[in-house]
């Protein structure tokens, strides 16, 4: 055919079929999709510091391993209350002219999601300590370490932020471990992820592929929720799979009087809404209310607590915890 | 979901299926490999015996064989008809007599045919191409192999230029940039001139793209080290400065191909022109869409960050190395492609359906559902660009798969073809709603993307250099390396990646079951280790390759005295030019 063998008609066609295709599914939907987008009115934009913390977490690339994403499937739903909409991302523009937007979404979960994760683990101490060193408090993490962001002192000002890190994980002996201005600009950044929630809950679109639900009779079974599991998801990052805690940082469980005695209203509001009455101690931020527990799971918690690690005391029923909680929720204000 | 069922999801069992396929295909190869090693070391061994029995030969055995060897050797004096006129040669017929002398281990496999010379500047141009194209494959997949034993010693070494998410994108980019494209430009400055039949319009431009792209990928990953990257979309961490150098670089090309394809002296465009131009056009637009720096706020960046990222791979590389595999295949075969037409379709149906799939990176997320059900609709339409290929390029082989056993280029043809079948079907698999929700964000991704960049395009690119170098240079590599280094390539990667998709798979389970996060990264520690050794092996082979091509580019000459008359002639012609002056 003549049109094959006239290199203009040729090229000039293949490259119009390609801009004009590029358009359909690519400028077209981009542009409309930052037009007609706006950030939720609740949304808090980034201040300062926080965006501060963006830059380190984008030189950084942390994006490598961590997404920013709830998808509208049920198994992303440890990550987010709600799937993730546009109006979540578009508050987000250029981080200068010279880079890119960062929505930071991401394509792999090497490392868990951090979308809601300054409402998962807001503790400064813990995050201060996992970046310094993830593993001194997740054992079996493959995390890089960033000791380039801390710097040792022989003493520590009034403005420093000191680290304490357990023995086994110190590069030298000498000095203490001080926080630089920059992990404290990420931490702060990390606090910073939290999904905004819809003004109308029900607005919230729904999650797909949902498991089947069990036969009613089978709920009726207390001990069906893995009260390890749910320790691990929630409590183990900070008190330790051996339920030993780290010296200086978080508290043992061990052996504590407070998971052993029998006042069940402290631990429930312990779990609940945190915890902050040790200064030798970091503070505990409210696990229960941040990552929704329900009575069940704060039972099946509460029991493994009580009965693992040598711990041996008397296990607790839903409906006690459940009549506490029911309690707290009411007095504080929910 | 329940364990069992995945086995009954079309997405799982057409990938398990297409993963057998270069597994069977490795493992044919291999057992004929060593069916044949097993006969010769057997005749070594009866050789032996023999010896064994000459020597303990009795003196009348001896004179007995000695007598029946005269009886044997009686001869007519072979000169009843011809007379005693020494024979000769007039019309030069008799050529190229070869003599086996010993047995040989390693299977002697065809060397290349000489070609029509080639314009040295060219030449010099396309060894530069190459060589650095090497260097930036060894860089890169050093920087990976140190990737990949993070994952299993994360605490390997403190600094933060050599920390992982600084480092991932280095390793990505030099082998993208680097590796693959100098390697692509390098040999298609090769195809453009020579199926237009026309020299190269200018050697000069061709340096200023080596130059370019060469400056790109070092400042480019300079940058990344030093934690100044363009914001978190993958393949698209160099900033836009450091990425217009590149666009620059391939305008330079596009335009220095076009000027030469306009003056063709043959009628027809050779497919692989088309295919060739083709890649280059689009990859200025993906990079001026992608890089423009005043859009794309919000979710606008997400959309571009999926078109971005699978035009790169679908409409640069591929394409790119698809058009270079339609002339190499052939030439290599010595006989012409099956069918021109369908090298055709492939074309016309790749820009159709690549261009959509972009967005199936992003499925369930926060862009467009008709826009995520668009692409992946378009990767199920891929099977046709994907098939008309594969069809074609194994039809051509059709009659000729003797040669595969003799030839040191043929197996890396055949298996970057394989590869072509396995990896792009394996992605249009990957596409579909349920596998997305097994396999998205799990290191599944980091096996598919293995074996496609480099199961198909690192083998390929291998196949044309090894096929074109010798014909350049004179000069043939050593075998042995050469086999070496594509049987380490080929079963590094297997183990590469298909540990890597069983972990995966066992970790998209995990989390669909809402296990604690972190089990899930101790249930991959020995998938991790797999792949670090799997990664191993293919870094070996890498060195392999880059010594093979030293050797085919610097390699002594061995002294030779001429024996041919040709020579002695023109060296004594020569030598009385010599003494006249």
């Amino acid at each position: 055919m003549e049109f094959f063998n006239n290199h203009r008609k040729l090229f000039t066609t293949a490259l119009f079929m390609f801009v004009a295709l590029t358009i359909i599914v690519a400028l077209k939907p981009a542009i409309n999709n930052q037009e007609n987008n706006s950030p939720l009115p609740n949304a808090e934009p980034l201040n300062k510091v926080e965006m501060a913390g963006k830059k380190v977490y984008i030189s950084e690339g942390c994006v490598a391993c961590h997404t920013q994403q709830v998808r509208n499937v049920e198994m992303d739903e440890v990550w987010g209350k709600r799937p993730g909409i546009a109006a979540d991302y578009a508050n987000i523009r250029r981080t200068d002219f010279w880079r890119n937007t960062a929505t930071l979404m991401g394509t792999e979960r090497t490392g868990p999601d951090l979308t809601n994760v300054g409402n998962r683990q807001p503790s400064l101490a813990w995050n201060l300590l996992h970046l310094y060193q993830p593993r001194a408090v997740v054992k079996e993490s493959i995390m890089p370490a960033y000791p380039w962001l801390f710097e040792i002192k022989d003493s520590v000002g009034v403005e420093d932020v000191e680290v304490i890190v357990p023995e086994e994980y110190r590069k030298t002996d000498k000095g203490k471990v001080v926080a630089t201005q920059k992990v404290l600009d990420l931490v702060a950044y990390l606090q910073s992820l939290k999904q905004t929630p819809l003004t109308n809950e029900s607005d919230n679109p729904e999650f797909l592929y949902k498991k089947k639900k069990e036969p009613e009779f089978l709920k009726e079974k207390v001990g069906s929720l893995d009260g390890k599991a749910l320790y691990a998801s929630n409590c183990q990052s900070c008190h330790q799979a051996n339920g030993e805690g780290l010296k200086g940082a978080f508290p043992p469980l061990k052996g504590s009087s407070i998971v052993l005695g029998d006042d069940l209203e402290l631990l429930v509001s312990i779990i609940m809404l945190g915890y902050d009455a040790r200064p030798e101690y970091a503070v505990m931020n409210a696990v229960g209310k941040d990552n929704g527990l329900t009575p069940e799971e704060i039972t099946a918690i509460i029991n493994h607590e009580k009965t693992s690690w040598g711990n041996d005391a008397q296990t607790v029923s839903t409906e006690e915890v459940k009549k506490i909680v029911e309690f707290i929720e009411l007095t504080s204000g929910k | 979901m329940v364990v069992n069922s995945i086995f009954n999801e079309s997405g799982i069992l057409i990938t398990i299926a297409l993963i057998m396929v270069p597994v069977l295909v490795g493992a044919l190869l291999a057992y004929s490999k060593a069916i044949q090693v097993l006969k010769e070391l057997n005749t070594k061994h009866k050789i032996k015996e023999f010896q064994k029995r000459i020597e303990s030969l009795s003196e009348e055995e001896i004179n007995e064989l000695k007598q029946r060897q005269e009886e044997l050797e009686f001869r007519l004096a072979d000169n009843e008809l011809s007379g005693k006129h020494l024979p000769k040669d007039k019309r030069g017929l008799i050529n190229k007599i070869e003599q086996i002398e010993e047995l040989r281990f390693i299977d002697r496999k065809k060397k290349s045919i000489p070609r029509p010379s080639v314009d040295p500047r060219l030449a010099k141009l396309i060894l530069w191409f190459l060589g650095t194209a090497t260097f930036w494959l060894l860089f890169g997949t050093t920087v990976g192999e140190y990737l990949g034993i993070k994952f299993v010693v994360p605490d390997a070494d403190h600094y933060s230029w050599l920390s992982f998410g600084r480092l991932r994108p280095v390793h990505t980019n030099a082998v993208f940039w680097g590796w693959s494209s100098l390697a692509m430009l390098g040999l298609a400055y090769y195809v453009v001139p020579r199926v237009s039949n026309v020299p190269i319009f200018s050697v000069k431009q061709g340096y200023w793209t080596l130059f370019l792209v060469n400056i790109t990928v070092i400042t480019g990953s300079l940058f990344l080290m030093t934690g100044i990257n363009n914001g978190g979309g993958e393949y698209r961490e160099y900033i836009w400065p450091v990425m217009l150098l590149f666009g620059i670089a391939i305008i330079i090309t596009l335009n220095n191909f076009l000027k030469t394809i306009a003056r063709r002296k043959t009628k027809e465009i050779y497919v692989s022109n088309w295919y060739i131009v083709a890649a280059l056009m689009f990859v200025v637009v993906i990079a001026i869409v992608a890089y423009w720096p005043t859009w794309q706020i919000g979710l606008g960046e997400t959309i571009v960050q999926g078109y971005y990222m699978h035009q790169g791979v679908g409409m640069w590389f591929m394409l790119f190395t698809l058009g270079l595999m339609y002339y190499y295949l052939p030439q290599q075969l010595n006989k012409p492609i099956y069918s021109y037409s369908l090298g055709i379709l492939a074309f016309w149906a790749q820009i159709i359906f690549y261009t959509l799939i972009g967005t199936h990176h992003f499925i369930f997320s926060a862009i467009p559902w008709w826009l995520q059900t668009v692409a992946i609709v378009g990767s199920a339409g891929m099977v046709i660009p994907v098939i008309a290929g594969t069809t074609n390029f194994l039809m051509t082989f059709k009659g000729s798969w003797h040669k595969v056993s003799n030839s040191y280029t043929l197996p890396f043809y055949l298996i970057g073809i394989i590869f072509y079948f396995t990896g792009s079907l394996q992605g249009t698999a990957e596409a579909f709603r349920y596998t997305n929700l097994l396999w998205h964000f799990t290191d599944f991704t980091v096996a598919h993307s293995h074996l496609t960049m480099y199961g198909i395009i690192a083998f390929m690119l291998w196949a044309f250099i090894y096929t074109i170098v010798p014909r350049l240079t004179g000069k043939e590599p050593p075998q042995s390396t050469v086999g070496a280094h594509f049987w380490l390539a080929l079963i590094g990667l297997m183990f590469y990646t298909v540990p890597l998709m069983i972990g995966a798979s066992i970790r998209g389970l995990m989390w669909m079951d809402a296990k604690p996060f972190i089990d899930s990264v101790s249930m991959m520690a020995p998938y991790w280790l797999w792949r670090a050794i799997g990664g191993s092996l293919m870094w070996l082979s890498h060195i392999l390759f880059a010594y093979n091509f030293y050797k085919m580019v610097f390699q002594k000459e061995e002294i030779k005295i001429p024996d041919s008359p040709q020579e002695i002639l023109r060296l004594r012609e020569q030598l009385e030019k010599q003494q006249t002056t």
